[in-house]
């Protein structure tokens, strides 16, 4: 026992260089195994959405009724798509908050596994469940009576999941910033709140309301996702003004977001 | 059994280095002085209890030793590198106290996740055996009892086949049956010749279970030996007495007294170590005019006190020579 040959474990392991690659398949997969078992998360993704969309989304006058290049019915569908992507990716971003509370960003740190492999795994897990989410509101949409230009509908579908992409940032920076257990019976409300604040659940006319609502992180996301649905112009309730100022919107609270979860990140994993 | 298996080829950097090299390390926390001027070297293979009482700095020293805080002076040296590097390398790798695990994951599932962040790692099945805990892979984590989620964490620590666990208070929170399940897989594992390291605040784990004991009190190492020079510290009793004006000649009685092991004189009290306290009370009450006799047990506190030499480091500044090295 005293020579050092002999302290060397008898069997070794034989190759000691840290993983490379950014993200590790394995914890992708137990990360949405994770989120598939979390009947709340499941609940609030995949459920929720398709149901708002049914209740409010159906009435026979939205079925005619246009909104430029299709129905109001499908206008309806993609918004509560992009709610859903929104809550998906809110809560996936922000569940580091409860793993920083379990310590498992401590354990994790006794792992080769870099932090930010961590949080780009979280991210993109975030994300899965975000596309999931649109996908299930988008499939219920098409089978209940949301028409018009499909190449339209699927790339406004499509932005909805991109643009769902600010608030896994969004989740992040909550999850990073907040200490609670569960940031989600917070962050859930409040989402509520911004989705109405922002145009997403109805429209803002225009008045007070709509001024405000210019600033609100959901304006731009769901301007953006709709956009192709209005299209510029001919009986749509968006002019080109209103798309560069929805591009903008998009732009600074992606940016806002992005620094404010790096930061935090950084002083998370900042020796101390 | 595992014979036919390669050696590592230890890097040259590490050849030969200590396991644990710790210089002069510093660290505060405000106002406290959390680690002061702790230096340390264990060398490959040996079991080494970190023993002190809750907020002697055993944590924070840990923390510094895996590269989860930065001291504020001296060096870190794991397997002759820097902690960082030996855990992505996996070294070294970490028991810690509480926390750590996901509950939602079964212990499974927790240990294949854990082993993907490894280039390569021991299988789920062997370290789950090694920590006798092969029967629960299929439970989830929040099931698991204080004891079984520990020993999935030493499992989760063997993955990498490390050269070096470190492990802090190990055994907080479980019951004695937990306690002594943990303590047979993690000792049926040194003896493959793992370096280990385990903070702990019981003796009895340190004297149980360690080769040596490093005893830490107010962020310094105070006593550095065997278990049994450091067990023999705390044993016996200390019978105490006022006795003004103690002439040489009955301290050299009461030293020669069979039992006695030390005789100290603070102001007007004798302190008399000894394995016979009944012997030394009877002396002390027939043959002395000795008054308040007190007989006490010896204990962990006791032993501190006495190496700390009574009063508590106040400064920094304070010299070495309140170190005693019982090798």
């Amino acid at each position: 026992m005293s020579t050092i040959a002999a302290t060397a474990p008898a069997a070794g392991v034989a190759d000691r260089t840290p993983r490379r690659g950014l993200v590790s398949l394995t914890y992708l997969q137990v990360e949405l195994r994770r989120l598939v078992r979390n009947r709340r998360t499941v609940i609030f993704s995949l459920v929720m959405p398709p149901v708002f969309f049914l209740l409010f989304g159906t009435a026979k006058e939205y079925r005619t009724e246009s909104v430029g290049h299709a129905n109001v019915t499908a206008w309806i569908m993609v918004s509560m798509a992009l709610y859903g992507a929104m809550l998906a990716t809110t809560s996936g971003g922000a569940s580091v908050s409860l793993e920083r509370s379990q310590g498992w960003t401590r354990q994790l740190r006794l792992t080769p596994l870099r932090p930010a492999s961590y949080v780009l795994t979280k991210v993109v897990a975030a994300m899965v469940l975000g596309l999931a989410s649109v996908v299930v509101t988008a499939a219920v949409g098409l089978a209940k009576g949301a028409s018009g230009d499909a190449g339209r509908i699927a790339l406004a579908v499509g932005l909805a999941w991109v643009c769902s992409a600010v608030f896994a940032a969004f989740g992040l920076f909550m999850g990073y910033l907040l200490p609670s257990e569960n940031v989600m019976q917070v962050l859930g409300p409040v989402l509520a709140l911004l989705a109405f604040a922002g145009g997403l659940f109805v429209p803002l006319g225009d008045g007070l309301f709509a001024t405000i609502a210019k600033f609100v992180p959901t304006y731009g996301v769901a301007q953006l996702a709709r956009w192709p649905l209005t299209g510029t112009g001919g009986g749509s309730d968006i002019d080109p003004g209103n798309l560069a100022l929805a591009v903008l919107n998009v732009a600074v609270w992606a940016v806002v977001f992005t620094v404010g979860a790096a930061w935090r990140f950084r002083k998370d994993t900042a020796r101390v | 059994m595992t014979f036919t298996d390669t050696y590592r080829q230890p890097l040259p950097a590490a050849s030969g280095a200590p396991a644990i090299d710790l210089r002069g390390l510093h660290k505060s926390f405000g106002q406290v002085h959390a680690v002061d001027d702790l230096s340390l070297t264990v060398r490959p293979g040996e079991v080494v209890a970190f023993l002190g009482p809750n907020g002697a700095g055993k944590t924070t020293t840990i923390d510094m030793l895996l590269g989860l805080a930065q001291p504020d002076a001296g060096e870190v040296h794991v397997l002759g590198m820097d902690p960082a590097r030996a855990i992505a390398e996996g070294r070294v790798s970490a028991v810690m106290q509480t926390g750590g695990l996901l509950r939602d994951l079964t212990v499974g599932e927790t240990v294949e996740l854990t082993a993907s962040f490894f280039r390569s790692a021991r299988s789920t099945t062997e370290v789950l055996a090694r920590a006798g805990i092969a029967d629960l892979a299929d439970r989830r984590v929040e099931k698991c009892s204080g004891g079984q989620q520990q020993r999935l964490r030493f499992a989760l620590a063997l993955l990498p086949d490390p050269d070096l666990i470190v492990l802090d208070e190990p055994t907080t929170g479980m019951d004695v049956e937990g306690r002594r399940d943990f303590w047979t897989a993690l000792r049926a594992d040194a003896s493959r010749g793992r370096t280990i390291l385990f903070a702990t605040h019981y003796l009895e784990e340190a004297d149980a279970y360690a080769d040596r004991i490093v005893l830490v009190s107010h962020g310094r190492i105070v006593a550095d030996g065997s278990a049994a020079q450091v067990k023999s510290l705390t044993a016996g009793r200390v019978v105490s007495a006022t006795l003004p004006g103690l002439t040489s000649a009955q301290s050299d009685a009461l030293r020669a007294l069979p039992g006695v092991l030390d005789v100290e004189l603070r102001r007007d009290r004798v302190l008399v170590r000894t394995s016979d306290s009944d012997g030394v009370a009877r002396h002390l009450l027939t043959h002395t005019s000795a008054t308040d006799v007190e007989i006490t047990a010896r204990g962990l506190e006791d032993a501190f006190l006495a190496l700390t030499g009574d009063a508590q480091p106040a400064t920094a500044a304070t010299t070495d020579t309140t170190t005693g090295s019982l090798a």
